[in-house]
């Protein structure tokens, strides 16, 4: 058992941490959630892309520098730490790149992939339906056969990105008459601008438009942007949700970084014979080192061959209650001036709150981790 | 980077629990917890004989050590079983006398601390001692440094049955003008934060068992989902405290350490909470075994630290080093 790094590991690091001291913008950009903000994200990950440091993790052939897991955090860790922007195309990035490295072609790969790297397009994911929520598999927007491909109907809703985002992917119910829910689905990538698609924004809780509902008219999504088997589209998102509870949506090096700066907003800002608030911020920087050390673990049981389990859910439950106390914490140091709605802190408080709502609310990650970790029966909800 | 526990250290949790499991425990609590230390001397030994308390021991003093991450496996496995005795306080006296500037005191204690053929308790300034009345080596640390007390005073009950609180006597053989104090509770923490994750890991076993048994409504328990979430909570605590527990033995930095004691205490806390509640009446009983673990996993939390004095030093070492 050990924390140190290769020193070829330490070289990745010390290479990342020289680019990125060189290349990240001095003034923060703007809200992704905002117009302006987005583009100044795509420009981003462009440069990003540019000398391979947006998708490290991936094959080099695609546009990445095939880095194992561990460099893949160390990546992460120097990345926050550098305070660089959040990554516009993370939904992509996390959660269709996973699928179509497991469930895709060769030819969706070598398409697909290269223009999410550089953030020429970016995708949104478009799951959740107004009565699939928890629910997913009573979803209800239909893939019906046509010549060549299918013809999407149906509402999306509270589809992340979608606002700015130029493709979607999501499950769509092709054989309608099959005994059980999960059954008859199909995982399709379509076009958010193609004839028959309207997409309207949806403000979130400080009125921008970090996600939207997406309306479809028998919208034509050729063969080929079918991932998987059709039909056996459950299967194929079940790979990518677990993904998304897991590690890869919130890298621990973001947590790290971000306790950081709320330890040295407290060394400023503190009284210090308050202790409550001082316990809070000890605890934030407990829950960040907790984090990184279970997430190393994950990643040496990885390198055994271990895949993601049920375990995903125990990650998910705590990353999105911690950022949530570590970013009203902050928000406590500063007072009033917490109140001001253009701040980093506010913008990833707001950005928190959603956390245990979406990637499956925490409610059904905790039935997964009683059933499925501890043994539980099944029972009423 | 492996971040794992190897076979042979998974082996030696594995051995532990099948000694442990054979040796009826709870027996050996219940007796100890009355005054009778027979049993627990016993077992005592066979723990020592394990191996435990030489990897707090330095290899020159007959020792394995110091070997932090085997000694954290080693205690999961005593919080788990709820074995009672200075367990933790013979870790710390180890660790303190190891690094005396003056290496006679070492060369005439450690031997026998290592082998298990004395066990020691360490009470730092006028604090109790725990089990004073059972440990054959009693340190204390004074305002002139560490002395060798002579005896001990009144015993106290303490919330845990198991343990016994007792001020130590003062004067007594001088050892140290100059003890390494915060060397010694490092590896209190340590010891302290690996017993409480093993007492909660048990609570938590215990209490997944029961409601899959136990029926209200004619269903499990276990079925219903306000149950099922608080062992959720109570998994997710454990599961997170585990980490950091190694990660701290692999750095021994006070304020690593710090983080697990806290993260390991509040978890095992929270799990003793649930577990209470869960078991219902029965579980607040003496007679159900159940109780020997809940009066532990409260007695561990203040012990060697508060939850405020470990938060504060998470804080007062400046940037961070990871």
């Amino acid at each position: 058992m050990d924390l140190t790094l290769s020193p070829a590991d330490e070289a990745f690091r010390a290479e990342a941490r020289t680019w990125l001291a060189a290349h990240v913008p001095q003034t923060p950009l703007r809200s992704l959630e905002t117009e302006e903000g987005f583009a100044a994200h795509r420009v981003w990950e462009a440069e990003l892309a540019a000398d391979r440091w947006s998708v490290v993790s991936w094959p080099e052939v695609y546009g990445g520098r095939g880095a194992g897991i561990v460099r893949w955090l160390v990546f992460e860790e120097e990345y926050y730490a550098a305070g660089a922007p959040g990554r516009v195309g993370q939904n992509g990035i996390n959660l269709l790149a996973p699928t179509l490295f497991d469930h895709g072609t060769e030819e969706q790969r070598a398409r697909i992939l290269p223009s999410m790297a550089t953030g020429e397009v970016v995708w949104a994911q478009a799951w959740s339906e107004p009565e699939a929520g928890s629910d997913l598999a009573s979803l209800t927007s239909r893939a019906v056969r046509t010549n060549g491909g299918w013809l999407l109907s149906g509402q999306k809703t509270w589809s992340s990105r979608a606002a700015f985002a130029d493709r979607a992917f999501g499950l769509f119910r092709s054989e309608p008459d099959t005994p059980r829910p999960h059954q008859g689905l199909t995982y399709l990538m379509f076009d958010l601008r193609a004839p028959g698609v309207t997409v309207r924004p949806i403000g979130r809780l400080d009125g921008r438009p970090a996600f939207a509902e997406v309306f479809l008219d028998e919208v034509f999504v050729p063969d080929e942007d079918v991932i998987g088997e059709p039909g056996g589209g459950w299967r194929v998102a079940m790979s990518t949700a677990g993904n998304e509870r897991g590690l890869t949506l919130r890298s621990p090096g973001r947590f790290l970084a971000a306790s950081d700066r709320l330890v040295a907003l407290w060394r400023g800002r503190a009284d210090p014979s308050d202790t409550a608030l001082r316990d809070r911020v000890a605890d934030a920087v407990i829950g960040a080192r907790a984090y990184q050390l279970f997430t190393y673990a994950h990643a040496s049981r990885f390198l055994d061959g271990a895949t993601m389990g049920p375990e995903s859910s125990l990650n998910k439950v705590f990353w999105s209650e911690y950022d949530i106390a570590l970013h009203e914490t902050a928000l406590d140091l500063l007072g009033p001036d917490g109140e001001s709605a253009d701040t980093d802190w506010s913008e990833g408080y707001v950005f928190s709150l959603a956390g245990p709502i979406y990637a499956g609310t925490n409610e059904i990650q905790r039935d997964i981790i009683a059933e499925r970790l501890l043994g539980l029966p099944k029972g009423r909800r | 980077m492996r971040f794992l526990l190897d076979a042979e250290q998974r082996a030696f949790a594995d051995s532990l629990d099948a000694m442990l499991t054979a040796a009826d425990t709870p027996s050996v609590v219940r007796d100890w917890s009355r005054g009778d230390h027979g049993g627990g001397r016993a077992l005592w030994s066979r723990i020592a004989k394990a191996g435990v308390f030489a990897l707090a021991v330095p290899e020159a003093y007959e020792g394995m050590g110091p070997r932090p991450v085997e000694l954290a496996v080693g205690f999961i496995e005593l919080g788990r079983h709820a074995v009672p005795g200075p367990l933790v306080e013979t870790v710390a006296a180890a660790a303190l006398l190891a690094e005396l500037a003056d290496p006679l005191p070492a060369g005439r204690l450690l031997p026998s601390l290592a082998s298990g053929e004395a066990s020691a308790t360490l009470a730092l300034d006028g604090a109790y001692a725990l089990d004073g009345d059972a440990a054959t080596t009693r340190l204390a640390l004074a305002a002139d440094g560490l002395r060798l007390a002579p005896g001990h005073g009144p015993v106290r009950a303490s919330l845990d049955p198991a343990r016994h609180l007792t001020p130590l006597s003062p004067g007594g053989e001088l050892l140290s003008t100059a003890p390494p104090v915060a060397h010694a509770l490092g590896w209190a923490r340590l010891a302290t934060a690996a017993q409480a994750l093993g007492v909660g890991l048990a609570l938590l076993d215990r209490t997944v068992a029961y409601v899959k048994q136990r029926t209200q409504f004619g269903v499990p328990v276990g079925s219903f989902q306000a149950v099922k979430h608080r062992l959720a909570d109570a998994k997710i605590a454990l599961e997170f405290a585990r980490p950091l527990l190694f990660g701290a033995a692999l750095t021994m930095a006070p304020a690593d350490v710090a983080a697990a004691k806290v993260t390991a205490c509040e978890a095992a806390y929270v799990t003793a909470r649930t577990a209470l509640q869960l078991h219902g009446a029965i579980g607040y009983t003496a007679e159900y075994d159940l109780s020997l673990w809940l009066a532990k996993a409260r007695a561990l939390r203040t012990a060697w630290g508060t939850p405020a004095e470990c938060r504060a030093e998470v804080l007062s070492g400046g940037d961070r080093r990871w």
